[in-house]
């Protein structure tokens, strides 16, 4: 059994996927399918929670990096959320705040998808 | 002579990842490293592991990774075997995460995680055996080993 999930949840303003276990090299493949489905779905607007994530390595890491250009392109965004401090430490290790908008809540990243729609209409 | 070694065997397939990790966490806890150090030995040996099962094994999970942990009064060091490709740190360049994400790459980040986590990477190859030696110091300059436990 996987010691990793990705739950999908509903918003207005953006698709919201909660991770929830532990993301390496063997589970990437489940946040992968995640993200495909997003894109196959034309839900741009990500919000991944982060808040019931234990651990994440680098596999975990390079499947938003394989997404993020792509998904941006179609005008939309993956936005971090509520993560875990010893998960943001290995973000932060990589230099992800720089290329990814990394929030402490779901409520701040989803205001700012309200925001960036309201900017954009 | 170190204080104690702790070994152990895995087929070489991420499946395995948690058992290494758990074997990690387990013995470096009861070497009284502190939470943050045992975190981040868990997460440098599961690079070291994941990249021998990708680039090394390349993907053949009828081969074999030999791990093990070896305490010592001034330091904690686990060492990963495996007798596949070598791996050339001289060939390895730091990552750009705004290069990767441009060109959609996934990987590459692993050798860059044990580097800034662990006080000392050591690479060698004897014959056909290739070793990585992940270890922090006791008092050491990340501070993240904590105190030698009382005799």
């Amino acid at each position: 059994m996987s010691n990793f999930s990705v739950g999908f949840r509903d918003s207005d303003h953006a698709q919201i996927l909660d991770l929830k276990g532990e993301l390496d090299a063997h589970t990437a493949s489940e946040l992968e399918a995640a993200l495909q489905k997003c894109q196959d779905d034309e839900r741009f607007r990500i919000i991944v929670n982060g808040e019931n994530l234990q651990y994440i390595s680098s596999a975990g890491l390079g499947v938003f990096m394989a997404y993020i250009e792509e998904v941006r392109e179609q005008g939309g965004d993956i936005k971090i959320a509520a993560l875990q401090p010893n998960v943001f430490i290995v973000l932060d290790l990589l230099g992800f705040p720089m290329l990814f908008d990394i929030h402490e809540t779901e409520e701040e990243a989803l205001q700012k998808f309200e925001r960036d729609q309201t900017a954009d209409a | 002579m170190p204080k104690s070694v702790h070994r152990l065997s895995i087929p070489s397939s991420t499946r395995y990842l948690v058992e290494v990790r758990r074997f990690v966490e387990n013995h470096a806890r009861q070497a009284h490293l502190r939470d943050d150090a045992i975190e981040q030995f868990k997460i440098a040996v599961d690079e070291a592991c994941t990249n021998v099962i990708k680039h090394a094994y390349m993907g053949d999970d009828r081969q074999q990774i030999d791990l093990a942990i070896i305490v010592d009064d001034d330091r904690f060091t686990v060492r990963i075997r495996d007798e596949g490709r070598a791996f050339h740190p001289r060939m390895y360049s730091e990552p750009n995460i705004f290069k990767y994400a441009e060109t959609r790459r996934a990987g590459g980040f692993g050798v860059h995680i044990m580097r800034r986590l662990m006080d000392e990477v050591e690479y060698q190859t004897r014959g056909k055996v290739n070793e990585v030696r992940l270890t922090k110091f006791r008092n050491g300059r990340s501070d993240g080993v904590g105190a030698p436990p009382p005799l």
